[in-house]
């Protein structure tokens, strides 16, 4: 120690650090060392650096002010290119060997940085000044630039290469926080037999025992926590976790994890999100100490009192060469005892507090350390850094300073009492309200599953905590978003009375600190401003999470194509060896066509369908829902689902129809195939599949329980191969088969149940594409050889597969719809012209009351109809239309649209407002952006292609 | 999250679970007017307290069952089968 060091150093001992080893790291560029043990923030400090980091608005100097997570003003950039971490706080960052940290802010560097001009005219800068300024010509004039100059991290623009892993774990005890009090809860949990799960966020476990005392349990602190955590280790029900932060409470005492892992291989994760259900929580948190409120409160130097002590304990680091102590509590004492055993020059101690305790007094005057009663710093000084304090001597009512005193000096330890930690308290439930003599935030209500033991439990009371004088303007209550006195005293102004106007208004406790050293000394603030004691006040919400959360641990290893499950279709692998070009639809990945060498999309997608058309095609279309409905009650169980009359259904037939929902909104249209009586089997559009299997389920289970049904869902179990086009027939009977294929014995909506080449079969002629189809069920595994059979017997016949695009454009010409393109969520049957038939069902089923409602039978409503356009211009779905002398902005739209296969004219089908009336018009058709007339089109009846169907019906 | 203890097989993640709405809602038969069926499509209550309600064991058993829930604490008050009558709270 010389009368001419200024600024933190490394002492020559002490501290739990290891001094023989040195660790490297640099810091903007810069090279220096550190310890093993050591965080950044005490490597900063060891090696004299004060200024870190640059205020958010103002560019202020910002130097260390806490040891903790609740760190405001030392946030770096840790790392390069895409394993940046942007705002780390320096006191939680372990110090490892070649470790990179960055400034966040200042230009040209943090130490001296031009954008300190504007903390020169800050005024500009107060709350809400954005609703005030930059406003001509707009806001997003001024943002990007203003955004750039608010210097907090900036995040990585490449993607995460590190590997994360999502876990569970369940338990009967959750003690967070491996300190004294929450090892002694483990233990006591463990002995009774629970399963325990312990986590501390720090790296070692003993928290503040393992620094703050020599003795514990007359034992040396370091032996019994080395038996205490030997202990722990051999009960096989409890796991202790190191590196782990409770980021979040959520109902049920469901809390969630954030592990740090060392990530000490390659493959290895870098952090876990664990998810514990736990049967109790036990907080042994600690509490979070504040600051005092005074003018320039805010310079490198001044840092929180505890965390003084603990750098000096834990570090073997001394804030400062000349350090003076402010408190308004007992704790501060401590560090003046501590320092002065360590050789380090104390100043004195300033008190609010009028009266200092007895023993407190005497202690300190034993070690000749000055104590100051009814005292507040009142100002400091210090362009980069912290130079002098003005201490005012306060008068009886503590309202106005009586004398002042100035003191040199480079470090001001501030203790503004304590917080407990209890954010996850706050996110469980647990009611908290600010309490006058302790300054703190303290529990109301008991929660019944938490317990709160150690410094989260204690109350410490408190002296003044605000200076009655200086320029609110530069006072700071928020140091990480730069929010003083004065942004509170304006939203007070402004009539942002309520704590949750003033948290927005003026964004105090809104950073990335979530305001863990602001939020009580804002509440008794805007008590006191607001002339009602601050208990009556509430406070914001807490909300999780604790500390920053990575996305990727979120996420775990549900990323990429673990995402979202596939669902692939038996035959796939023939697909892709096939030139099969894929799609996602929904969750099934299908085919859309069979590129040949050479070929468009679009001219795989024409060759296919003139395939289908001339000869035959062959179609996967297994993810088609299939669901059978077995039992006595089958058929009346279904009939209350469809709009058609299922009653007159015979066995081994086919019928088409369409299910609502209760409002009478198209849900979904598929067949209902009777195989018996009591065997029923229906199919769904394939997005619908496991829709309509729930659906049945639940009118079953919750309405109609009292019908005697099975429902199974069988999508999965059978593939289906479609054989199509006018030699489908021929094809099919080159193989081996016991069905009877003729016309007269199998006809269209004929249901056959057999074998094909042995392998067991149900057939359906059901047509999509219009033309004369066999839908062939065959079980799932058996599928790719049947269709490599066909394959084969149809070469010399012109057979060839055909994929989605091709599918719809078929379908399309005949006027099939497809619900979810051509219905939406208001379309009812007669919209679509199956009115009558829903209208003539007698017996009710799902829907059929909402049909006789006004708005279902209004004529204006959107119909289905068909467009026939000009050569050359095919339609654009989503095209809008407007029919002649309209008075409305859009009369309807394009839903579906191709260029039909043997004649090239486009088709298409739209919803049209009163349509059908409007068969035999012609309507403008819309589209572009910005939207123009495109052309012009005809109304018609679909479908465009066969409309008797005698394709189909062959 | 809740944790939700299906009657059928116990305690699981309410991820596990489909939301039902409210129970004990009778469907009317097809004669009431437009403005009871539309009550009926369209109208629930909305209470801050104790609400009925149904939930699905989606990924598990797939049965359906009732469930009383504090929709301001998310405490569970009862599960009860479905059918079963709204249970005296």
């Amino acid at each position: 120690m010389t009368a001419h060091r200024e600024g933190p150093y490394r002492l020559e001992q002490g501290g739990l650090v290891d001094r023989t080893q040195p660790v490297p790291f640099s810091f903007n560029g810069s090279g220096y060392m550190g310890c093993a043990g050591d965080s950044l923030a005490s490597a900063f400090l060891a090696n004299g650096l004060r200024t870190i980091a640059r205020s958010f608005k103002f560019h202020r100097p910002r130097g260390i002010f806490s040891c903790g997570v609740e760190e405001p003003g030392a946030l770096v950039q840790l790392g390069e290119g895409a394993r940046v971490i942007p705002s780390a706080r320096a006191p939680v960052v372990e110090l490892t060997p070649g470790l990179q940290a960055r400034s966040q802010a200042g230009w040209p560097s943090v130490n001296f940085d031009l954008g300190r001009l504007l903390d020169f005219v800050a005024p500009l800068w107060a709350a809400g000044f954005y609703n005030k300024t930059f406003i001509w010509p707009s806001w997003h004039t001024y943002e990007p630039l203003i955004r750039r100059m608010a210097g907090l991290g900036r995040a990585p623009g490449e993607r995460d290469p590190d590997r994360y892993e999502v876990g569970n774990l369940h338990c009967d005890v959750l003690v967070i926080g491996g300190g004294l009090a929450g090892l002694e809860a483990a233990w006591d949990a463990g002995r009774a037999g629970a399963r325990v799960v312990l986590v501390e966020q720090g790296h070692r476990l003993g928290g503040e025992a393992s620094w703050d005392r020599a003795l514990i349990q007359g034992l040396p602190a370091s032996s019994w926590l080395t038996q205490m955590v030997q202990q722990l280790n051999q009960m096989s029900d409890v796991r202790l976790m190191a590196r782990t932060t409770a980021t979040g409470y959520y109902d049920h005492n469901v809390v969630a994890l954030l592990e740090r892992t060392q990530k000490n291989h390659a493959g290895a994760p870098r952090e876990r999100y664990w998810i514990v259900r736990a049967g109790r929580v036990v907080l042994a948190t600690g509490a979070i100490e504040q600051p005092l409120i005074f003018a320039h409160n805010d310079r490198p130097g001044i840092m929180l009192a505890g965390a003084a002590r603990q750098y000096l304990r834990r570090y073997g680091v001394a804030i400062g060469a000349r350090i003076l102590i402010a408190t308004n509590n007992d704790t501060a004492y401590a560090l003046a005892r501590d320092l002065e055993e360590a050789g380090v020059s104390v100043l004195g101690v300033a008190d609010t507090r009028r009266e200092v305790p007895e023993a407190i007094r005497v202690a300190m005057q034993s070690l000749s350390i000055d104590v100051f009663p009814g005292s507040i710093p009142i100002d400091t000084r210090g362009f980069s850094a912290l130079r002098q304090v003005t201490i005012g001597h306060l008068s009886a009512d503590g309202s106005r300073v009586e004398a002042r005193e100035t003191v040199h000096c480079d470090a001001l330890a501030v203790s503004g009492g304590f917080n407990p930690t209890l954010h996850l308290y706050a996110q469980a439930g647990g009611k908290l309200a600010y309490e006058e003599s302790t300054g703190a935030l303290l529990p109301v209500t008991q929660h019944p599953s938490i317990q709160i033991l150690g410094a989260a439990a204690e109350k410490i009371r408190i002296g003044p905590r605000a200076s009655p004088v200086g320029d609110p303007k530069r006072q700071w209550v928020d140091l990480l978003h730069d929010v003083t006195v004065a942004d509170l005293e304006l939203a007070l102004r402004e009539n942002f009375t309520s704590v949750e106007h003033v948290k927005r208004y003026t964004t105090v406790g809104m950073a990335a600190d979530q305001g863990k050293t602001a939020a009580a000394p804002t509440l008794e603030l805007l008590g006191k401003l607001r002339g009602v004691a601050a208990s009556s006040l509430g406070h914001t919400t807490l909300r999780p999470p604790f500390v920053p959360v990575t996305l990727g641990a979120i996420a775990g290893r549900e990323i990429g194509e673990r995402f979202a499950p596939h669902r692939l279709l038996p035959m796939h692998d023939w697909h892709t060896a096939h030139g099969g070009l894929f799609q996602d639809f929904g969750e099934w990945r299908r085919p859309v066509a069979y590129l040949q060498a050479g070929e468009s999309r679009d001219q795989a997608m024409r060759r296919e369908a003139l395939a289908v058309r001339k000869n035959a095609g062959i179609f996967d279309g297994s993810s088609l829902g299939k669901i059978e409905v077995h039992g006595p009650d089958a058929r009346e169980f279904l009939d209350r689902f469809y709009i058609n009359d299922l009653t007159t259904l015979k066995p081994h037939r086919a019928r088409y129809g369409f299910m609502l929902r209760e409002s009478g909104v198209i849900f979904d249209d598929g067949t209902v195939m009777m195989l018996a009586p009591d065997r029923l089997l229906i199919t769904t559009t394939s997005g619908n599949a496991g829709r309509v299997g729930l659906w049945l389920e639940e009118w079953h289970q919750c309405e109609w329980p009292q019908l005697r049904v099975a429902i199974m869902p069988v999508t999965d179990q059978w593939a289906t191969v479609s054989l199509a086009g006018p030699k489908a027939r021929t094809i099919l009977g080159k193989l081996a088969t016991d069905i009877d294929l003729s016309p007269a014995a199998f006809p269209h909506l004929g249901i056959r149940e057999g074998t094909l080449l042995g392998i067991p079969v149900r057939i359906y002629r059901v047509s999509f594409t219009g033309e004369l189809t066999y839908e062939i069920n065959v079980p799932a595994n058996g599928a790719t050889a049947l269709w490599e059979a066909l394959m084969n017997a149809g070469a010399g016949d012109g057979l060839q597969p055909l994929g989605m695009d091709a599918l719809l454009l078929l379908r399309l010409e005949k006027g099939f719809l497809h619900v979810g393109s051509d219905t939406d969520g208001t379309t009812v049957p007669d919209d679509i012209g199956w009115g009558k038939v829903a209208a003539n069902k007698t017996r009710d089923y799902i829907g059929k009351r909402s049909l006789r409602l006004p708005e279902n039978l209004r004529t204006d409503r959107l119909q289905l109809v068909g467009l026939s356009g000009e050569r050359g211009h095919p339609f654009v779905i989503g095209s809008h239309l407007r029919a002649k002398d309209s008075t409305q902005v859009t009369d309807g739209w394009i839903t579906s649209a191709g260029v039909m296969t043997l004649t090239n004219e486009p088709i298409a089908l739209a919803m049209l407002r009163g349509g059908r009336a409007k068969v035999g018009t012609q309507v403008e058709v819309y589209d572009g952006s910005p939207v123009a007339l495109a052309g012009r089109a005809q109304v018609v009846n679909p479908p465009f292609f066969d409309p008797a169907g005698d394709r189909m019906n062959a | 999250m809740l944790r939700i203890s299906c009657p059928y097989c116990g305690v699981r993640d309410e991820t596990e679970f489909h939301f039902g709405g409210p129970s004990h809602i009778s469907r009317p038969p097809e004669t009431v007017d437009d403005s009871t069926w539309s009550e009926y499509l369209f109208v629930r209550d909305n209470p801050a307290g104790l609400h009925f309600e149904r939930w699905l064991h989606a990924y598990g058993c797939g049965r359906w069952f009732n469930m009383a829930r504090d929709t301001l604490t998310h405490e569970i008050r009862a599960i009860y089968a479905m059918g079963d009558p709204r249970p005296d709270l």
